[in-house]
């Protein structure tokens, strides 16, 4: 079976963002990047589901700027295949993704398509759902568990609560929660092996996929800042702050 | 303006964060109708008609509904989709699942996780787990929007009951199938819908020692969550987890026990509107965003509070 599998070039999640001056978004010039941790964890699966022989060829895809290709090799260096890349100078949303990605699907006929559950910068947590609707295919959404049994896969997802079990008809579209894995570090001989890999580059366009945002931004900033809190002597000053001056006990 | 507001429920009665949605439903103006779809869910129906807002309940009682599976739900809410200006769902893991099918098959940028509302087309939301507020505004004509349901009071009891209709449900699409839950038993709060939380970090030292949080979060009707590195160390599942890659919380009420303040942790909770820190360490950076914290060892710390309340 083909896997295809989609990541995002993301703020390196260990970084403190910045809202730009102007208000017009965050500060992306100048900072680390890195692949969007639940992006990880996918890649990770469909390697895993390779290792096992249940996967035969893993494709990646990125939707961004020229820069994602460093992205990608880092999926190739995990042991992805192949790379594609759908060029988007500007900021592309995840309708506009998902079609993106449906196009590429369309194109390549992978039984299973694997993405994180969300990206950590615009949180959106869409894309996997909408191209799963897009393709008319089953989902599951925050996977920490999957097994691929012939036409099927029996699938264990975090919901709020717990656990549930779902079985989804394959071809399907799965997003990955924290739990499935942990990713692999990439190792240096892996990284060189990776250079070597074919990585395509394609334009919306070419697909025939429209990729203006919907949504237009109006003001980003930071939240507010908590005010300074006051240290108490013990627990009897506690008790009587949070009833007397919090009142919320 | 004509509303949609999803609902959330285990057809007997709605989930916490359903009158929170109609709360900022509300916000909006306009009518309000809420969708129950379910299996068996006349009483969650009755329910979702005596909130304070809503103008008539729809009902959608089907087997293919018993769980909430994202393509009958997506199908469902798509049969109707066109009587409306704007569908809200909660941001919990049942609006975060098929939300997003609905708004790609409507054509429609979904709005994901609103925190508050500037105007029937412009909203603000989190991104960056939490460290950037940025306001959107959409002029697609259907606007499909999950809110985020600390964002919003919720909205009270209705003086009278608003009337509830049956809407046809639509065949079951068959893609996939319930096979079962294995909720985390507890008699406690969900998380997400706690209004108090207590919650421990790495001081705990072990999973025997979080007994001391539950006897404390017994006292105070209170969840019990965990910091990562908790979680980690297997003193407690992960479902347990609040921060930027687990649980988003915001309770009245917050009780950090052990718990050193790691960027990832407060991401997760930093919008509770009073945060209690208990720590040893007097340097502990979760002091920087208490209202009121406490240099203590959290053995001899937490008794004395469970007793003292």
């Amino acid at each position: 079976m083909k896997v295809l599998v989609a990541i995002k070039r993301v703020v390196d999640p260990n970084i403190k963002v910045r809202v730009k001056a102007d208000g017009t978004g965050v500060e992306t010039a100048n900072v680390k990047m890195a692949m969007n941790p639940f992006c990880e964890i996918a890649v990770e699966q469909a390697v895993r589901m390779k290792e096992a022989g249940t996967v035969t060829e893993i494709v990646v895809v990125a939707v961004g700027i020229t820069q994602s290709t460093e992205t990608l090799r880092t999926a190739l260096a995990m042991g992805a295949d192949r790379g594609i890349l759908v060029e988007v100078a500007g900021e592309v949303q995840p309708l506009a993704v998902a079609k993106v990605l449906k196009a590429i699907v369309d194109k390549e006929k992978p039984g299973l398509v694997i993405t994180g559950k969300q990206a950590i910068d615009d949180d959106c947590n869409q894309t996997g759902q909408m191209l799963s609707a897009l393709l008319g295919w089953p989902q599951a959404a925050f996977i920490s568990k999957l097994e691929i049994a012939g036409d099927h896969a029996d699938i264990t997802r975090e919901v709020d609560g717990g656990l549930e079990k779902i079985c989804i008809k394959l071809p399907a579209v799965v997003t990955a929660d924290l739990r499935l894995n942990e990713p692999r570090y990439v190792t240096l001989p892996n990284i060189m092996k990776a250079k070597k890999k074919p990585l395509e580059v394609l334009k919306p366009d070419a697909l025939g996929v429209d990729v203006t945002p919907r949504l237009t931004t109006l003001k980003t900033e930071e939240p507010p800042k908590r005010g300074s809190g006051v240290k108490v002597a013990d627990v009897a000053e506690l008790v009587s702050k949070l009833k007397n001056e919090a009142k919320v006990i | 303006m004509a509303i949609l507001v999803i609902a959330e429920h285990d057809n007997k009665q709605l989930k916490t964060g359903v009158t929170n949605t109609i709360a900022a439903a509300a916000k909006l103006g306009g009518d309000i109708s809420v969708l129950v779809a379910g299996s068996g869910c006349a009483d969650a129906a009755a329910a979702a008609a005596k909130v304070a807002g809503v103008t008539k309940v729809l009902v959608a009682d089907a087997a293919q509904y018993a769980a909430p599976l994202a393509e009958n739900m997506a199908a469902m809410v798509l049969s109707i989709a066109q009587n409306y200006t704007h569908i809200l769902a909660p941001a919990t893991g049942f609006g975060k699942n098929f939300m997003p099918r609905v708004s790609a098959l409507l054509d429609v940028q979904q709005i994901s996780d609103i925190s508050s509302i500037v105007s029937p087309d412009t909203f603000v939301r989190p991104i960056y787990a939490g460290n950037v507020l940025t306001t959107v505004q959409s002029k697609d004509p259907i606007k499909v929007i999950t809110v985020r349901i600390t964002g919003f009071d919720p909205a009270g009891a209705a003086a009278n009951a608003a009337p509830i209709e049956n809407v046809a449900a639509v065949a079951d699409t068959g893609l996939s199938e319930f096979k079962g839950h294995e909720l985390t038993k507890s008699s406690r709060p969900e998380l997400t819908a706690a209004r108090i939380i207590v919650s421990g970090g790495r001081g705990m030292g072990n999973g025997e020692n979080f007994k001391l949080l539950e006897a404390l979060a017994d006292k105070l009707g209170a969840a019990v969550g965990a910091s990562r590195a908790a979680v980690d160390s297997g003193f407690v599942p992960n479902d347990y987890q609040v921060g930027q890659t687990g649980k988003i919380v915001a309770p009245e009420l917050y009780v950090a026990v052990g718990i050193s303040g790691a960027i990832q942790h407060l991401a997760g909770m930093k919008d509770s509107k009073v945060i209690v820190a208990i720590n040893k360490d007097a340097e502990a950076p979760i002091f920087q965003i208490a209202n009121y914290w406490l240099v203590e060892d959290l053995f001899k710390a937490v008794p004395e509070l469970t007793a003292q309340l």
